[in-house]
């Protein structure tokens, strides 16, 4: 899986271009980490635009990364999910803690 | 009625997750599958695979073996490991509970397995393995 970040109004922004599983996960988790400690930014939007699959080690990145940010008062916001990833998603009760956004734009505005 | 078969094995190394739905997915693609439902096998595969390779072998080197029936228009997937086994299966099978917190796993594993796939079996014996089966009918049109 490759990474691209970017950052729109002091969030940062990881758009993921991939396959989503245990194999990726690890080294997906590491590299927002340290994205997210290099920036010092509190707001992160994952964009799944480039996720094409994505298994339930997708939810234990994504709720990682909520509770690194919440630590700082930060918030989390997933964008352009497909079908299979959000039926993930919605299996494993996630959008109780983390919301979900039509795109990138949409999460800056709500951010 | 149609029947068709194949049996695959791998060793236990996480490149090998990717592998194993994507083939599963291309013997299911004989029935002529939805992309919903090829998904859904892919990501029941997937999950059985990693538990495999997290679990039953604790990220050790094993055999990880796959066999996959088609009769008629259900496919049934049993994966196999030869790992440490699953002391208590109806524990591991609840939403949200892993015996490994510190990965950040979500513990949805066999959550998925169950909504994914039309039914569900796993046995395991500690010290010997685990033995997940899993069906699923496909819809025609």
């Amino acid at each position: 899986m490759n990474l691209k970040f970017s950052q729109k109004k002091g969030a940062l922004v990881v758009t993921m271009l991939g396959e989503l599983d245990h194999h990726s996960a690890e080294r997906v988790r590491i590299k927002i980490d340290n994205k997210i400690d290099e920036l010092g930014v509190k707001n992160l939007i994952l964009d799944f635009s480039g996720v094409n699959f994505m298994d339930s080690s997708g939810i234990g990145v994504v709720i990682g990364r909520f509770r690194k940010v919440s630590e700082w008062g930060g918030k989390v916001a997933i964008v352009n999910l497909a079908s299979p990833v959000k039926k993930v998603f919605e299996l494993g009760g996630l959008f109780k803690i983390i919301k979900e956004y039509r795109d990138i734009d949409e999460a800056v505005l709500n951010l | 009625m149609f029947k068709n078969e194949m049996k695959i094995e791998f060793p236990s190394k996480s490149q090998n997750e990717a592998f194993a739905r994507v083939v599963v997915a291309a013997f299911a693609s004989q029935l002529d599958p939805t992309i919903e439902e090829l998904s859904d096998v892919k990501t029941a595969v997937s999950e059985a695979v990693t538990n495999a390779i997290i679990h039953g072998y604790e990220n050790s080197s094993g055999k990880i073996e796959i066999e996959c029936k088609i009769e008629g228009r259900t496919l049934t997937v049993i994966v196999t490991d030869y790992g440490k086994g699953i002391e208590d299966v109806e524990l591991a099978k609840q939403p949200l509970y892993t015996s490994r917190p510190e990965l950040e796993r979500s513990g949805m594993g066999f959550t998925v397995m169950e909504t994914f796939m039309d039914s569900l079996e796993v046995e395991s014996e500690p010290l010997k393995g685990t033995r997940v089966k899993m069906t699923k009918e496909f819809k025609s049109f």
